[in-house]
């Protein structure tokens, strides 16, 4: 395989040429988001010079206690962001489960991917680490955030079905297994989806990256192949754990709704 | 059958004594928003009150287990709930939700006549119309069999000869089976021609 080609400073700047022609079309035809355009153009380049340079760092020292502080990073961020992208009202008590899934769920998996599918050594090899925990953090927090929005409104528009099976002796779980399970397939059903599709309609990213950097393209999809079964995995685990915890947030202890 | 003592909910309901005999019909009657239904839902444990006990066949309601309670004391609310599905599917889920073991499909139309249905146990459920949704809830509440059946305006959504039909079964049924029955009703014709007992509440306060 071709060694990859490095990007000089002065192709990069010829990259640019896209945005300039975008922002071109929006003044052309009036559309105001000039200000938008180059904000994000900004920050990506800016955000990615940074974690670049972190990543070359990191690479470089091999210590666990980098490693670690990434992925604590990482999922103090995917718990926020978590938060932040369900936008109904969240209680505490399911804040908590939600922050407990997603770490759990996703650490539980990603451990498993690098010490028996991946088996890398040692065990914090941060090449593998990062952007493994990367790609199973981060379709874990959007699967919880689907799931868990699900939850939440099929809860609330459900009401009167979940308090009508709680009057004739239903358990909590009997009335709201339908609400929960409608959570967990719309949360696995991008993921199943994302599968169907791999290979043909899209490339995935982390397959092409590998393949630019001169991996043969049969090992570039069994990477592919182990991560997507990785990332199903974890969105499978972090959603049932959100769901099953999740939905008796909604109960009191007398197995009354408390919406 | 029912012992209330000093209950008070949200500034809703203020009940200083009230008992609900057994093996009776009683009818809760008020004007709207006297609470009515908050009565009923606290009898099923469906909410808790602020103040005051509950006792049911004088067990205080908070020692016993909220499903083993709503699986002897069965509650139907105004708004018929329908699960999807078919009319056998309707019936046949409270069954489930109340770890009862199923029924044939003749007890089901058994039912379906005593409620006065006269519809195929395999139509879809949500087809119907609100008053025949409200006569297959009804329906599957009598089905459960439940010591006690709380039942909230079960006749509302019905016309007035159709009401009379499905209430008399229902009175009669009740009877026969030795059942108790409280049932709330905007139709003081109906509570004073069927009520063994009348439950009158007005806003804030309740006396038989």
């Amino acid at each position: 395989m071709d060694k990859i080609i490095n990007l000089g400073m002065w192709q990069l700047v010829a990259a640019y040429i896209f945005i300039v022609l975008l922002l071109f079309i929006v003044k052309i035809r009036g559309i105001a988001r000039e200000k938008e355009i180059l904000i994000s153009t900004v920050r990506m380049t800016l955000q990615l010079m940074l974690t670049g340079y972190i990543l070359a760092y990191i690479f470089q020292q091999s210590n666990p206690i980098f490693t670690i502080i990434v992925i604590i990073i990482m999922e103090v961020f995917a718990v926020h962001n978590t938060f932040k992208r369900v936008k109904s009202e969240l209680s505490p008590k399911l804040k908590r489960i939600i922050a407990l899934s997603l770490v759990g769920g996703s650490l539980i998996s990603l451990v498993y991917f690098l010490l028996i599918v991946i088996r890398i050594s040692p065990w914090y090899d941060p090449r593998y680490f990062i952007p493994i925990a990367g790609m199973i953090v981060g379709n874990s927090m959007t699967g919880v955030s689907l799931g868990i929005h699900r939850l939440v409104e099929g809860m609330n528009t459900q009401k009167h079905l979940i308090e009508s099976a709680l009057m004739l002796g239903a358990t909590p779980k009997m009335a709201a297994r339908q609400v929960a399970n409608n959570a967990f397939d719309s949360a696995i059903l991008p993921t199943i989806n994302s599968m169907v599709g791999m290979g043909i309609v899209s490339l995935p990213g982390m397959m092409t990256g590998q393949i630019l950097s001169g991996t043969s393209p049969l090992v570039a999809i069994e990477y592919q192949i182990a991560i997507m079964l990785g990332i199903c995995g974890s969105v499978s685990l972090t959603v049932i754990m959100a769901v099953q915890m999740g939905y008796k947030t909604f109960f009191t202890e007398r197995s009354q709704l408390n919406i | 059958m029912f012992l209330l003592e000093g209950i008070k909910y949200k500034g809703i309901l203020d009940i200083n004594k009230l008992t609900i005999p057994e093996k009776m019909v009683t009818c809760i009657i008020g004007e709207s928003g006297s609470g009515k239904t908050t009565l009923l839902r606290l009898l099923n444990n469906l909410i808790s009150s602020d103040e005051g006990e509950i006792f049911f066949k004088g067990t205080n309601i908070k020692e016993m287990s909220p499903m083993e309670l709503r699986r002897r004391v069965v509650m139907l609310s105004q708004v018929p709930a329908i699960f999807g599905g078919t009319i056998k599917d309707n019936l046949l889920i409270g069954l489930r939700f109340s770890d009862k073991p199923q029924v044939s499909d003749d007890k089901l139309r058994e039912i379906l006549r005593l409620v006065h249905l006269d519809k195929d146990i395999n139509e879809e459920a949500e087809k119907m119309s609100g008053g025949e949704k409200q006569r297959l809830a009804l329906g599957r509440v009598i089905l459960l069999q439940p010591e006690v059946f709380l039942l909230d305006e079960p006749s509302s959504a019905l016309d007035e000869n159709t009401e009379r039909i499905v209430v008399e079964r229902l009175v009669k049924y009740v009877k026969e089976n030795e059942k108790t029955m409280v049932m709330v009703t905007h139709s003081r014709e109906i509570a004073s021609t069927y009520a063994d007992n009348i439950i009158e509440i007005s806003k804030n306060k309740s006396y038989r």
